[in-house]
């Protein structure tokens, strides 16, 4: 009995570590090879740099291209202003759903849960007339405006139903101090949302950072290019210069990977809390 | 939850009490409305108008969806977009999600070491954008850079090598794997999620009825986990007939060889936006758009008051 279990266990160790590997791979292999001369990237791809095979020449022709430093900017830009803007008027809303009574408070939360299932690309043709009207092509206005009208349905969604977690005698004992409404959600409700705007706030900030769809239709060129378009559009360039495409593809994952790892309990959490009920 | 307050418990005016309201509401229901919900339905709203040589529009009624669907200038490529689009869920459906379950069944079992490692780390790709994956596996099957002919020889398979992202009989089968392989993290957490609430002594009981670990997870586990799987096969649905990104990133526009990996997502920035071979085309553009939110609306109604009524949360 005790042999067939750990043999068991082995099996199920060896089937994870052999997908771990396979999901791995093709990262490490990247990283790896971009750290390396041109000849031994093809003549030894396996095998990790050496003292006489590391070369940095890649990421010199990358760092030396002026703009992917503004693109990293732009996408730092883009995504902190999406999330500053979709925890504020996202968490404002969803008081207003969750706290007041009003004729068509349940017409008005069906109406912001649409754009959860419901994707924006849709409205591509008629966005990108509009974004032109307003005068916001190539700005990188046009595209925290578009993120955080498509982030706005979930945030209300996790935040309205935190709040509703929260002790109704907080609000009444702070209406019997003589509190304003507004300083009641600003001064005790807003710090108390806390934990659930982080959850917000990492669901928002990888489809925004990967985005690729609204950056090339809104903003692809002028210098307002996000990092992913814009080493979409350097690899395009340089696609024939290995070091040049290792080096980008590199320097585009290694911070995501960063992030991830910093982020990645609170990530699988807000997945494995909310996702299934 | 019961909403008690309202302005007579409070002592506001009703003025003041909507001026509360609107302080509140207003600035995400005009970001969201302005920025969302209306450029959907004005696309809808284009697509009944066609498009005049002296660039003017007239109402055409449901014309274009006839042209879409039947005039062979566009039907053939629409066709062949849904066809596409249609095997490349079916390939997710038949590969990712299996996959993720059996990822999440080992990753649940009790007593399981290095649990959050596993799942931290196969859950990695799904975090990467789909441009730096696309890239990456498009050096990695490159002729050019042989490794994947080289892993092949290794193990006695060389023959087996073929450039699979420039063959158009492959070209489909293997973006799409490389989007299973990118993905998969998402039905492996959601379904873990599932089995994880499922309570202790059901399975209890199952392993003293003397079920071993692979019948309690197929007739204890499965039947319990069946609205979570509705719930990953109606986000793989609505993701897959949105995609766009992959394709562009590793085929470009024009989603070669001779249209063979072209989706609707593709076929939809290809009309609207124009390329070497076309002008843009706002209407047809328009056209395709409420086609692909006609498809996802069924899929996503199908699951709503089928599979399961009531809306889940979820994101990516």
């Amino acid at each position: 009995m005790n042999v067939r279990k750990h043999a068991s266990a082995f099996a199920v160790h060896a089937v994870l570590l052999a997908y771990t590997a396979l999901a791995l791979a093709p990262i490490i292999l990247v990283i790896m090879n971009s750290f390396k001369e041109r000849k031994a990237i093809f003549g030894s791809p396996l095998k990790p740099p050496s003292p006489s095979t590391f070369s940095l020449i890649g990421y010199d022709k990358v760092f030396g291209d002026s703009s992917i430093a503004s693109y990293y900017i732009n996408s730092i830009t883009v995504t902190g202003g999406t999330i500053f803007f979709t925890l504020l008027f996202g968490s404002m809303a969803a008081w207003a759903l969750a706290e007041y009574k009003f004729r068509w408070n349940t017409l008005l939360a069906i109406f912001l849960s649409i754009g959860i299932m419901v994707p924006i690309r849709l409205g591509s043709v008629a966005l990108i007339q509009l974004i032109a009207q307003l005068n916001l092509i190539n700005t990188l206005t046009a595209l925290i405006l578009v993120y955080v009208a498509q982030n706005i349905p979930l945030a209300v969604f996790i935040l309205s139903e935190f709040i509703g977690q929260i002790p109704k005698d907080l609000r009444e004992a702070a209406r019997c101090d003589g509190l304003s409404e507004y300083n009641i959600f600003f001064h005790i409700i807003l710090p108390l949302l806390r934990p659930a705007m982080a959850t917000v706030a990492v669901f928002t900030m990888i489809p925004v950072w990967n985005d690729l769809w609204f950056p090339l239709l809104l903003a692809p060129a002028g210098g307002k290019q996000t990092i992913t378009l814009g080493i979409q559009q350097f690899l395009g360039q340089y696609i024939t210069d290995w070091n040049s495409v290792l080096s980008a593809l590199s320097t585009a994952i290694i911070p995501v990977l960063i992030l991830y790892v910093i982020f990645s309990r609170q990530l699988i959490r807000g997945l494995t809390s909310g996702a299934v009920k | 939850m019961a909403k008690e307050t309202d302005a007579s418990l409070m002592g506001m005016s009703r003025a003041n009490y909507m001026r509360l309201l609107a302080f509140f509401l207003a600035p995400a229901v005009i970001v969201y409305s302005v920025f969302s919900i209306y450029p959907l339905l004005a696309t809808i709203f284009n697509s009944l108008y066609l498009r005049q040589t002296d660039g003017s529009y007239i109402f055409n009624g449901v014309g274009n969806f006839g042209t879409l669907l039947t005039d062979t200038t566009w039907s053939v490529s629409f066709w062949n977009a849904m066809k596409n689009n249609f095997i490349f869920f079916l390939i997710h459906m038949c590969v990712q999600n299996p996959i993720g379950i059996a990822l999440a069944a080992l990753l649940s079992l009790p007593q399981l070491k290095f649990r959050a490692a596993y799942r931290t780390l196969i859950f990695m790709p799904t975090m990467l954008s789909v441009v730096i994956i696309g890239f990456t596996w498009q050096l990695i099957l490159s002729p050019l850079w042989g490794i994947s002919k080289m892993l092949l020889q290794s193990v006695g398979l060389g023959a087996l090598f073929a450039p699979w992202l420039g063959q158009e009989s492959t070209a489909l089968i293997t973006v799409s794997l490389i989007s299973v392989w990118q993905f998969v993290g998402i039905p492996m957490i959601l379904i873990y999620t599932a089995l994880l609430a499922i309570p202790d002594e059901l399975v209890d009981a199952a392993t003293v009825d003397g079920l071993n670990q692979f019948q309690t997870f197929f007739f204890v586990k499965l039947p319990l986990i069946i609205p979570a799987i509705g719930l990953v096969s109606v986000l793989t649905f609505v993701n897959n007939f949105n995609a766009f990104d992959l394709i562009y990133a590793m085929k470009g526009a024009l989603a070669g060889p001779n249209y063979s990996s072209d989706i609707m997502g593709t076929l939809f920035y290809r009309t609207f936006f124009g390329n070497q071979l076309q002008l843009g085309d706002a209407s047809m553009g328009s056209t395709i758009a409420t086609m692909m939110f006609l498809i996802i609306l069924v899929g996503v109604m199908v699951y709503l008051f089928v599979i399961q009524r009531r809306i889940q949360r979820y994101s990516f």
